[in-house]
């Protein structure tokens, strides 16, 4: 255990306030409510100081002879001020140290930037991209002013720059504060970028042959204070201010980064990262960021499918939650396998390990996804609640282990059902001609596959933005999945499909809330005791202390 | 060359240049050794570091790079025994326009600087130097690479000199043409293979996480060249040239409207801009009158023959004593110059009579910061271009009549908010043409009014 945070004593336009040694001045000054406008700082990266938007006044204490602070006739100390107004970015408070962020030298200097950034900055915010969310814009209403008095041409640069395959780069915009200059170099570990020429025809590039195509490029255009850097998937398909903003997590692997899906009329538009210091800290990765698109695809499962006649047709959702029911009653235990997924919400899993239990299957297991971890962000799992699979008993401490015995099985014709859920049984190694032989498949899944194609039952579920639920991640921690979006055409919530399934089974069972499977839950599993969904915050719960159940290096971030 | 060397002038006091055009003076090492040179070094060797830094903070000199800060204060920072290597460099990035002096002494006299290098590393305990000299003087940094190799040879580097303990190598660096390098925080980037983009002070003071993040002193050519003398005379003995708090020699490098352009040493305050321009510069041109002078290189402000200069200065007894006086009864000190509203800067002292167009002369100069401001931080680098898109307008009959009211705020916006000595180098002289010869900006933009109508 590390010793109490010394407290130190700051005066900020002329309030007395304690702040833990090492707070950076900008930031003290932020938590006694007083903003300092700023475009190059960024709290995760180094501070550079030299966008000036910051400067403030400063002081210390006047020494008197006695070397003790000299008091006024107040009886506070007499305050010596630094006569050159100081960036409050790169300095941590001191002990009696005095700011002043609203003097009118304060706002002389904030204002004189803000026109130097401007006038050779493109006024042509209407068909900007950032234009909703650019700190140029916002603090032009606070610090501009509304004419200029720049008379002479703007300095030409390049336009369209594609930096690399996911952004592109507008070198006009740019007011060269840097920031994914250093995030690229300390955060991504790949120094790609950096200015060229000098003075005002400064300008933005990629090192010569070597293009910004680090899998986290995507994070310098949310860092990006203005329209310089732009997602090339994002810009122009929507105007920021339309967007809905919906808090969740990605699910393309074990790390379970924060994100706001953007959306808006029932479309996703784009996923950013959401600041979790316990998780993703501000970034994500482009892989994960732009692992969305499937879910508005027009091949999309929209309504339950029966097979009449070795062909599928629409059905009911009641025929076809009937008939599936019906079938698995036919088989014995040891002749149904159920493969479930790891890409599932803990209530799905949950209740997955009831119809296990329901129907009595012997053998189940989940479908592992395994690659290199980055030391970044991404997690060698790329299966995003693998633990809950663990933790609820769908898959053991080797996921994926009894694959093989259930595809020998199949092949032998000892298992003759199989309910897969959300996967493709191809992945596990089965063919389609295993997949023709098998008397039933009831299957889940979003878009069309070699299992749906032979599914016996094929009942469409949601995408990860389509619902509500829980996940943990590599590190133990419970994190919230919310709905963003409608699942598409008759196309149901996973949890409810399971709940039905097992209702063919045992009759009603009085769930008829997601809320009603996670109190089950938290019934059942001690380490999640006293929770409820809703009371996760934003920001997580850890379930386990870390280190006690994480398994892999975590994330250098 | 040889069309260009004169004999000094007698009223020189030529210490650090004394070889400089020298008859029968070449720039090998055979030639200073027969002169007498590397004696101060065995005589540096006979005294402890911290006696050498004692006698450089009697000797009261000031950096001759621009700022003039005293050097043994700035020694004196370095704290012995750190467990980090001391580096030195030698500022040799001379560019400041207006300044010719220490190509001088590289040229013709490099074994003085490397003797003083030399002296001034094991003082501070460097046990590495690097001279960054300019891209611009490649001959330069070729002669310097010879007086290394001679030095080399004669045991003046290396390992265990002159059976002192005391090992130095010295190192040159060659620029690559940008005049932001002579900022020290600029030039120790770099020399670390980055842009040379100054570093923000705090925390980045030199002493403390210079280069490669180690104690680090960076000197001027001619500051390192003194402090040899200063081994040589004493550090008392050296005071006593000059003036209190303004001791030593000065290199002037005088340009512009004077017959007899060039370089001068004189004891510093010792001569006034009246007896430099017509006593040893031969005056103006015929028919001429004095009109400003810009006295310490092109990024001091600017000083007008038109104005009354009052300048207080500490009498024998102590006592200070204020004297009103023109332009050309100024005395080229450091505090003096300071107290005037300038600074003696790097030396560079640039004559203007009254043929000149202040207009058009402003121009020149913001072209040049406009060109070198390296673009890092904003006021500087969106001001200094704007400056000179305004004054460029105006030489060409574009002005209008907001020009000059703009010109001076913008600069206004720059001095004092940017994070190197950059940002008043592009603003005083905007600031100081635009005092000093209003009447000449408003007249070339008079009657026309600001075209976009918004003020």
């Amino acid at each position: 255990m590390s010793a109490p945070t010394e407290l130190l004593n700051v005066q900020i336009d002329g309030a007395w306030h304690q702040f833990p040694k090492g707070t950076r001045v900008i930031e003290a000054c932020s938590q006694a409510g007083k903003f300092i406008p700023h475009y190059c700082y960024h709290p995760k990266l180094s501070s550079p100081g030299n966008c000036r938007m910051c400067l403030i006044e400063m002081g210390m204490p006047k020494p008197g002879p006695d070397r003790k602070p000299e008091m006024g006739p107040d009886g506070k100390p007499v305050i010596s001020w630094i006569p050159r107004p100081q960036i409050s970015c790169a300095q941590d408070i001191a002990e009696g140290m005095a700011i002043r962020t609203d003097s009118p030298l304060v706002k002389e200097c904030r204002n004189g930037v803000m026109e130097f950034l401007l006038i050779n900055h493109p006024l042509d915010c209407p068909i900007c991209d950032q234009a909703g969310e650019c700190h140029l814009q916002e603090y032009s209403v606070e610090f501009g002013t509304a004419g200029s008095r720049f008379l002479d041409e703007k300095v030409k640069k390049p336009k369209r720059v594609e930096l690399g395959p996911r952004v592109t780069l507008d070198d006009e915009r740019c007011i060269l504060c840097s920031r994914c200059i250093r995030f690229m170099k300390e955060v991504a570990h790949d120094d790609v970028l950096g200015f060229v020429s000098r003075g005002s025809h400064t300008y933005l590039t990629a090192h010569p042959n070597k293009p910004l195509d680090s899998n986290y490029s995507l994070n310098t255009v949310d860092i990006c204070p203005v329209g310089a850097l732009t997602s090339t998937d994002f810009r122009f398909k929507m105007r920021v201010w339309f967007l809905k903003e919906t808090k969740s997590i990605c699910t393309s692997c074990a790390t379970g980064c924060n994100t706001i899906i953007g959306t808006r009329l029932n479309t996703i538009y784009r996923q950013t990262p959401r600041e979790n210091d316990e998780v993703n800290s501000s970034w994500m990765c482009d892989y994960g960021r732009l692992n969305f698109h499937y879910l508005n695809s027009p091949e999309r499962l929209q309504t339950p499918q029966i097979r009449e006649r070795d062909v599928l047709v629409s059905s009911s959702w009641k025929s076809a939650l009937a008939r599936a029911g019906d079938e698995l009653k036919k088989f014995a235990n040891g002749q149904i396998a159920l493969i479930g997924s790891a890409r599932m919400t803990n209530e799905e899993l949950w209740l997955t390990k009831k119809l296990i239990e329901t129907l009595g299957v012997a053998h189940h297991d989940v479908v592992p996804r395994r690659g290199e971890a980055d030391q970044i962000l991404v997690s060698a799992d790329r299966n995003p609640n693998t633990l809950g699979a663990q933790l609820f008993g769908i898959t053991s401490e080797n996921p994926g282990g009894k694959l093989s015995e259930i595809v020998e099985k199949v092949r032998s014709g000892a298992i003759r059902a199989i309910v897969a859920l959300g996967e493709d049984l191809t992945e596990i190694g089965l063919t389609v001609d295993n997949l023709k032989k098998l008397s039933l498949i009831v299957a889940t899944g979003i878009l069309p596959n070699d299992t749906t194609r032979h599914a016996t039952v094929l009942l469409p579920g949601s995408g990860f933005a389509e619902k509500r639920g829980s996940m943990i991640n590599f590190r133990g921690r419970l994190q919230r999945l919310n709905r963003a979006v409608q699942a598409p055409g008759e196309a149901r919530d996973d949890w409810e499909i399971l709940r039905d399934l097992i209702q063919q089974s045992t009759g009603s069972n009085g769930i008829y809330l997601i809320e009603d499977v996670f109190r089950q839950i938290a019934e059942a599993i001690p380490e999640m005791k006293g929770l409820s969904l809703s009371r996760i915050s934003d920001k997580g719960v850890q379930l386990v202390e870390e280190g006690e159940e994480a398994t892999e290096t975590p994330a250098s971030v | 060359m040889a069309s260009t060397v004169r004999t000094p002038h007698p009223r020189e006091k030529r210490i650090i240049f004394r070889n400089i055009d020298r008859p029968g003076w070449t720039n090998d090492i055979d030639c200073y050794l027969r002169d007498g040179g590397y004696a101060e070094l065995k005589k540096a060797f006979t005294m402890k570091p911290e006696q050498i830094v004692n006698e450089v903070k009697a000797s009261g000199l000031r950096g001759r790079g621009g700022a003039g800060f005293p050097c043994g204060v700035k020694w004196g920072f370095i704290k012995p025994g750190g467990p980090k290597p001391v580096y030195l460099i030698c500022n040799a990035d001379e560019s400041e326009p207006g300044t010719f002096k220490d190509r001088y002494i590289i040229h013709q006299d490099p074994h003085q600087l490397l003797e003083g290098t030399v002296i001034s590393c094991y003082a501070v305990n460097a046990r590495l130097a690097y001279i960054y000299i300019r891209g611009e003087f490649p001959l330069g940094a070729k002669i310097l690479e010879r007086a290394l190799v001679e030095a080399r040879q004669h045991g003046f580097l290396g390992k265990n000199i002159f059976g002192s303990g005391f090992d130095c190598e010295i190192y040159v660096h060659r620029g690559a043409g940008a005049y932001i390098c002579g900022e020290e925080t600029g030039l120790i980037e770099s020399m670390e293979g980055k842009r040379p983009y100054p570093r923000i002070k705090p925390p980045y003071f030199p002493a403390v996480l210079g280069l490669y993040m180690c104690p680090t002193i960076v000197n001027n050519v001619e500051t390192l060249c003194n402090v040899k003398h200063i081994v040589r005379m004493g550090g008392a003995e050296y005071a006593k040239m000059g003036k209190p708090n303004n001791t030593g020699t000065r290199l002037l490098c005088v340009s512009g409207d004077v017959q007899k352009p060039g370089y001068y040493e004189f004891e510093v305050g010792g001569i006034t801009f009246g007896e430099l321009i017509y006593d040893i510069c031969g005056g103006l041109r015929p028919g001429r009158k004095l009109r400003a002078v810009i006295p310490g290189g092109s990024s001091a402000k600017v000083l007008s023959v038109a104005d009354r200069y009052k300048i207080k200065s500490r009498q024998p007894d102590g006592s200070m004593l204020e004297k009103e006086m023109g332009l050309e009864e100024v005395p080229i000190d450091f505090d003096t110059l300071a107290a005037a509203g300038s600074m003696a800067g790097s030396g560079g002292i640039i004559v203007m009579d009254d043929s000149r167009d202040m207009v058009w002369a402003l121009n020149n100069i913001n072209e040049f910061y406009a060109h070198e401001s390296c673009g890092q931080c904003t006021p500087c680098r969106e001001g200094s271009l704007w400056m000179k898109k305004i004054t460029e307008r105006m030489v060409h009959g574009g002005g209008t009549k907001q020009d000059t009211d703009t010109l001076k705020s913008v600069a206004d916006n720059i001095a004092g908010r940017t994070i190197c000595a950059f940002g008043e180098a592009c603003a005083w002289p905007t600031q100081s043409f635009v005092a000093k010869f209003r009447d000449d900006f408003v007249a070339k933009s008079a009657g026309k009014e600001n075209g976009n109508g918004l003020r």
